[in-house]
């Protein structure tokens, strides 16, 4: 048989992991409030489906916007030849102003240096082929998104190089940690062309501290090389602390125009935020042309459909719908988190302070009988074959220390997360019995909560003095 | 766009500008040929029927438009749900917008399916699970290129050929392009000898040759690709150990249905896997039904490993869940299908037949051509030198005193000097009119000197 190329047969695609295998598992024996009441729960699905009701409001208030028309008249054939890989105009306008709505109008974005893509999955693989060759590497700060290993690597042939973070910390990027991986890359003979973070983070769920934004500025200015950052949670920020953006930092250092700023480059996407996934919109946003000019070239490769551009350009160019969405959206996010946190709680399970995201970054050390990959393993196993839950593992993340696990609360009702709480409770309660607790047991747990209870004060001294949040 | 830059490979420790990839800075995108000046020329000046009737013509542009109005009615009428999600506009919009498998809406397949067995006057049968969906065509073959070459190594493709092709096959994926010459002298149809001849040059060079990809209807002739040469080709990969691939955008815009063998008929009758699976077929929404804008586009190929890994790849380039639910229903819709296909056949046969008669009056003669949305005209006896110097020459001529923007042959890699695809099918027939009058009266000019 003729052969296939080397990206059929690597497996860099990364789909025999088992953050997919979980999702096949779930495909097999889906919950189902009726049909299915004993199936398994997907908690391994970052979606947003708490506001879906908003934009449903509003379809049904301005049917043109489906409807292909514009004042009533339609704009089929129009919409119908729009290739322009330049992208519709009133939606790039529509988008800038929306991603600066986000980050409270603080900074702005302008629409010539918007790129649009098939989605944040196609926008940073598109960025990886304009920053780097087949061989360069990013650094990435871990535990990070199972994805971007076909993401970032896949048919680029770039490589990853982690930098190690842990609970020591919160997970904060250190200087130590960057340095660490800088060097780690120059012996593996792999030339550094940039570093890539999520903020807020997947899986963590927390956003990265003003502190370690400048920390990163620093390093990539000493180092001569780019900075991704990928914000394409954003908007889903719910504590009293608002998000600061890497947009922010070169503002505040003043270095809006200077070099620096041309290897800073930011990725959006309308998949989280607004939880339309389906419709592939994602967005790279930069300041240096010939990064804009390419990109924008590679995008003829993953343009978005101009009938959902149009869709959205009305959508997001209702300043009322917007700034009313945004603010659903946090109130709802943080209920709902609350709810899977409190829930974990009476399970005996605490998990990494956040306040952003779609999911929690859950500590199950404690559950685990050794403190190796393979008991998280074990552990993950049971989780989704005994207690039916399907959650993903931090080694999927490339975490390194085993017991995290990232748990999502967006992506079903109110009633489902219950049912699982009750059930992650039982499993939880029949291994303790099962274990029978003992004393110094019960101080483990305890103490545990301690630790995480002073990891949390730590990382408040290393923020900037905010309020409390509750 | 400007020079590539070259900038040497710095260590990371001087204060030199950190250098972007070699594929964005590298031409391979292809966009700094004549092809795309000739747009330049026309945006900047746009012929409008009443506020710019001296304007550039745009007929380097290959769209459909002739038919947009049964595809509106449809919409309009029989289907207004599809762009509504449910009567009230609320209900199936949460399912479709969280929708992102990248296996594609099952009913979307199957309507693809449908629609390509149909075009094929069901002659050959597409099975909807091994259709993968992505943005577009120029997706497709990209996608396919990284799964069936690597950097290096080369597709052969028959010239003239679609000149984003050097982008599509050749950008992102390292993977070269060698011509398989044709020329005029059997009407550019593909020969062994020529076959031969571009794997023998490739093998010279030391590069290895990991398939052919031909358009079928061609672009930039305008014509169907014979039986006979479909199965010389197929035989030719087989024996060579290669893949075959079949861009059959246009398989929907052939004028008479009976005059075109989809490569699919031909690996229907045959049973040996082995043969099968070195088989792809490409397809897309944007030509026969005239949608570029939606991002449709397919690959339909024979060997599980190829439709499993491109299903993977797809994740780069899905189709939006939105547009796959609009248009899911209208294409299951046989009886509207049916009629669609029929219809656009024949109006685009008229405008073949319209634009060849006109330039036939002006004294000019085009291959003749049974597909597509363009005609390859010969202006060959009008160079004076048969150089690709002199064809540009006249490509400019035509450009800035006619005021008409058509794509020279060069742009295809046509080894013949003084070729011109002119579209015909993306104006009005008033504009039609207009662009081959003021043909005639360049004619006319030239034969008073």
């Amino acid at each position: 048989m003729k052969q296939l190329s080397t990206k059929v047969t690597s497996n860099a695609h990364g789909q025999d992991s088992s953050y997919f295998l979980g999702w096949e598992e779930y495909e097999k024996n889906p919950y189902d409030e009726i049909k299915n009441p004993n199936g398994i729960i997907q908690m391994g699905l970052a979606e947003n489906q708490l506001c879906f009701d908003l934009i449903e409001t509003w379809l049904a208030k301005n049917p043109d916007a489906a409807g292909l028309k514009k004042d009533g008249q339609s704009i089929f054939k129009e919409l119908a030849l729009f290739q322009d890989y330049h992208g519709l105009p009133e939606f790039k306008k529509a988008l800038a102003e929306f991603m600066e709505e986000i980050r409270g109008n603080r900074v702005t974005f302008d629409p010539s240096k918007i790129v649009l893509a098939a989605g944040s999955t196609s926008a940073n693989e598109t960025l990886m082929f304009c920053l780097a060759e087949p061989g360069d590497a990013f650094l990435l700060p871990t535990p990070y998104y199972p994805g971007f290993d076909r993401d970032l690597k896949w048919r680029t042939g770039a490589e990853i190089v982690p930098i190690h973070c842990s609970s020591s910390n919160g997970f904060q990027i250190t200087e130590s940690a960057l340095q660490q991986a800088y060097q780690q890359a120059q012996k593996l003979d792999l030339k550094v062309k940039g570093v890539l973070v999520t903020n807020p983070s997947n899986p963590l769920g927390t956003m990265l501290t003003r502190r370690e934004l400048n920390l990163l500025v620093e390093f990539i200015t000493s180092k001569n090389i780019h900075l991704i950052s990928d914000e394409i949670y954003s908007g889903t920020v719910f504590g009293f602390e608002q998000f600061v953006s890497v947009m922010d930092v070169l503002k505040d250092k003043k270095l809006e125009n200077s070099e620096v700023s041309k290897r800073v480059h930011v990725v959006y996407s309308l998949s989280k935020d607004l939880g339309l996934p389906g419709f592939r919109v994602g967005a790279i946003y930069s300041n240096d042309e010939m990064v804009v000019s390419a990109a924008t070239k590679m995008s003829s490769f993953g343009l978005v459909s101009s009938q959902t551009q149009y869709l959205l350009s009305a959508l997001l160019s209702d300043k009322k719908f917007t700034s009313t969405y945004l603010d659903e959206n946090q109130k709802r996010l943080k209920i709902r988190q609350r709810q899977l946190v409190s829930g974990l709680e009476a399970a005996g399970v605490t998990c990494l302070k956040s306040n952003a995201g779609l999911f929690c970054w859950v500590d199950m050390r404690h559950l685990l009988d050794t403190n190796t990959f393979e008991a998280e393993l074990e552990l993950w196993k049971k989780i989704v074959y005994e207690v039916k839950l399907n959650i993903s593992p931090g080694s999927s993340c490339h975490c390194t220390e085993p017991g995290w696990f990232r748990v999502c609360f967006a992506n079903m009702s109110e009633e489902t997360l219950d049912l699982a709480m009750g059930r992650l409770k039982e499993y939880v309660e029949s291994t303790d019995s099962r274990r029978s607790i003992s004393k110094s047991s019960h101080e483990r747990i305890k103490s545990l909560r301690k630790r995480t209870v002073s990891n949390w004060v730590f990382r408040v001294s290393w923020t900037d003095r905010v309020p409390d949040e509750r | 766009m400007g020079l590539p830059l070259m900038m040497e490979r710095s260590s990371n420790n001087n204060n030199n500008v950190v250098e972007l990839s070699r594929v964005a800075v590298s031409d391979t995108h292809g966009e700094d040929s004549p092809y795309f000046a000739g747009w330049k020329a026309y945006d900047e000046n746009p012929y409008d029927e009443s506020h710019n009737p001296s304007g550039v013509i745009q007929m380097g542009l290959a769209e459909n438009q002739v038919s947009f109005d049964l595809l509106e009615s449809y919409l309009e009428k029989k289907n207004p749900e599809g762009s509504m999600w449910g009567s009230k506009g609320a209900p199936g919009f949460r399912e479709n917008a969280l929708f992102q498998d990248y296996h594609g809406l099952k009913t979307f397949r199957q309507a693809m399916a449908s629609f390509m067995e149909q075009i094929r006057g069901g002659k050959a049968r597409f099975d909807p699970d091994r259709i993968v969906l992505t943005a577009g065509a120029t997706a497709a073959n990209e996608l396919l290129t990284f799964i069936l070459a690597d950097p290096n190594d080369a597709l052969l493709v028959p010239t003239p050929y679609y000149p984003g092709f050097d982008r599509d096959l050749r950008w992102r994926t390292g993977v070269r392009i060698v011509p398989i010459h044709c020329d005029s002298s059997n009407h550019f149809q593909i020969t062994p000898e020529a076959l031969e001849s571009a794997y023998q040059t490739a093998r010279d060079a030391n590069i290895r040759v990991r398939g052919v990809l031909i358009t079928n209807p061609s672009n930039p002739l305008g014509a169907t690709v014979q039986k006979k040469v479909l199965e010389n080709l197929l035989d030719f990969c087989v024996r060579k150990n290669i893949h075959l691939v079949a861009d059959e955008i246009y398989s929907g815009s052939v004028f008479h249905a009976s005059e075109f063998t989809s490569v699919a008929e031909i690996v229907e009758i045959i049973d040996d896997v082995t043969v099968k699976e070195r088989v792809h077929i490409v397809y897309s929404l944007s030509k026969d039904l005239g949608l570029p804008g939606f991002r449709v586009g397919t690959i339909y190929s024979y060997n599980d490993n190829v439709v499993r890994t491109a299903r993977r790849m797809s994740s780069f380039t899905l189709v939006s869940s939105q547009t796959q639910h609009m248009l899911a229903a209208m294409l299951s819709d046989e009886e509207f299908t049916e009629k669609y296909i029929r219809i656009n056949r024949e109006r685009l046969r008229r405008r073949y037949e319209t634009i060849v008669e006109g330039l036939k009056k002006a004294g000019i003669e085009c291959l003749k051509g049974n597909a597509g949305l363009f005609c390859w005209m010969n202006l060959g006896f009008l160079l004076d030198k048969k150089t690709k110097e002199g064809e540009l020459e006249l490509w400019d001529v035509i450009l800035k005193e006619l005021k008409l923007n058509i794509s020279p042959g060069t742009s295809c890699h046509c080894s013949e000097f003084g070729w011109f695809r002119v579209c015909f099918a993306n104006m009005s027939e008033k504009t039609l009119e207009i662009a081959l009058t003021r043909i005639h009266e360049f004619m006319d000019r030239r034969k008073r000197f």
